[in-house]
């Protein structure tokens, strides 16, 4: 860590009512309406909960956290500051600020956890495995070495793959748990983060894209490839990484669905078509109610599943806007 | 409003450009573009609503879906663009609205296409079919047979009774 920190080399005063980019302020203003801290969260009434799950189940959880935190702390501290310098607008340079902070908040969410349901011990052992796990560690510098690169492009491949892809091995769990109604105060903190993310990767995604445009073929398809490979090299070590933590639980292959369902998300996110099928994306029903938990039945009027003809009723329209 | 100043502005919008359409299919797409990307992929006849304030107005001349992206929405509110708020203000084009397509993303859990929702809602018509971000393939195939079958006399018969 003794390289110096790349900085944007000319600050001129942004000035906010002469736009550039409107998706700069239309993102600003929802990372700004959906700022939230843990301490709104009622943790606490998760404690009895944490007590029926047996020692196995809480060592997998005290793990997976801290790999989160991992994730967050490399995403806060390094990520999305790493943007700055090759920011196309002023004010994409306030939104990864505001990106990087979240994430720091995201990072120190996790501690309200831990403080609330683990003992000192249990919390000291698990930072302390973060740091020995192999594919925990791997991933997180294969991360780093790309924000420490020389291309803005491929920072931005590293960073919407981090934001779309890496996290949800993680996740997983806390939905796990939501669906067996377990931890769930817990699970709506992590719905907050996952939310966060999806404008995270989507305006990461975004700016990649918008810097792709007016380059050659041959630069477009070497960052083409460059994302394909770069997400083979993430799989792989997501899949040893995933049996490392859920083999004991016997959940493995189910959160290898959950991985290939968002390795698609993320590459949509970066303006590529989806690499896998739906064969292999085909998360277990209960995960995918867990992640929208008052929500009503996936629509597709097309396939002719009866019920699915409902006019959305259980919508609230208070849209004050909303008036013919 | 003073009477003049609102004549003032009936003149206006009474003046304002309009493009007319029967396409089938009418979709918005900011400037991500995710969803004109899907759109590009049914390779059907499609209109667009505009993005920007300074295009013509887009006015339906025959039935059509409207496909449509939700941009997270905090609480589901503003989830509807006003761009689209602008064109479903056309009496006309709510009139022809016969069925909606959400795009959006599952990480936003029960605002997951909620714009989609709204509006099938708000008009009394179907949401069709949901997809993520730009949609996989499956989604291309599913949405181009189910808009296939969908526009057929017998289907629509149907809908109609």
């Amino acid at each position: 860590m003794t390289e110096k920190i790349q900085l944007t080399n000319k600050v001129e005063a942004i000035n906010w009512n002469r736009i550039q980019d409107d998706k700069d302020v239309e993102v600003w203003n929802r990372l700004v309406n959906n700022f939230w801290l843990p301490e709104k969260v009622p943790l606490s009434n998760d404690i009895q909960s944490w007590a029926t799950l047996t020692e196995d189940e809480k060592l997998l959880t005290m793990r997976v956290f801290t790999g989160l935190t991992l994730l967050d702390t490399l995403q806060g501290t390094v990520g999305a500051v790493s943007l700055i310098p090759d920011a196309l607008t002023p004010h994409e340079e306030a939104v990864y600020t505001n990106i990087a902070f979240m994430e720091s908040v995201h990072a120190k969410s996790y501690s309200s956890i831990f403080s609330t349901l683990a003992s000192t011990k249990e919390i000291d052992e698990a930072f302390r495995w973060s740091t020995e796990n192999v594919n925990l560690q791997k991933k997180a510098q294969i991360i780093e070495s790309y924000y420490h690169g020389e291309d803005p492009l491929k920072r931005k491949i590293a960073s919407t793959l981090l934001e779309s892809f890496l996290f949800y091995s993680g996740f997983y769990l806390p939905m796990h748990w939501s669906s067996h109604a377990k931890l769930t105060n817990t699970a709506d903190l992590i719905r907050l983060i996952i939310r966060d993310e999806a404008v995270h990767g989507y305006y990461i995604g975004y700016k990649f894209q918008k810097g792709l445009e007016g380059a050659s073929e041959e630069r477009k398809q070497e960052l083409k490839d460059y994302t394909f490979e770069l997400m083979y090299e993430l799989y792989e070590n997501e899949v040893q990484y995933t049996h490392d933590l859920y083999d004991p639980v016997g959940l493995s292959e189910d959160v290898k669905k959950f991985l290939h369902y968002n390795a698609n998300k993320a590459l949509m996110n970066l303006g590529y078509e989806a690499m896998f099928p739906s064969t292999v994306t085909d998360v277990s029903p209960a995960i995918l109610a867990a992640l929208s938990p008052n929500a009503d039945e996936n629509h597709d009027f097309f396939s002719g599943s009866g019920s699915s003809y409902v006019i959305g009723k259980a919508v609230n329209t208070e849209d004050e806007d909303w008036d013919f | 409003m003073a009477p003049a100043a609102l004549a003032d502005r009936q003149n206006a919008e009474a003046q304002e450009p309009l493009e007319f359409t029967d396409s089938n299919l009418i979709y918005f797409s900011s400037v991500s573009e995710n969803t004109k990307r899907f759109v590009e992929k049914l390779e059907m006849d499609a209109a667009r609503i505009p993005v920007y304030a300074t295009e013509p107005q887009l006015i339906s001349t025959a039935p059509y879906v409207l496909l449509i992206p939700t941009y997270g929405g905090e609480q589901g509110k503003r989830s509807i663009m006003p761009q689209i708020m602008k064109f479903l203000r056309h009496d006309v084009n709510r009139a022809n609205l016969r069925g909606v397509i959400g795009a959006g993303n599952t990480n936003f859990g029960e605002y997951y296409c909620i714009a989609a929702k709204r509006i099938a809602e708000k008009c009394n018509v179907p949401v069709l079919y949901t997809f993520e971000i730009m949609g996989t393939s499956e989604d291309v195939l599913n949405v181009k047979e189910g808009l296939e079958t969908f526009w057929t006399p017998a289907s629509q018969n149907r809908q109609q009774r």
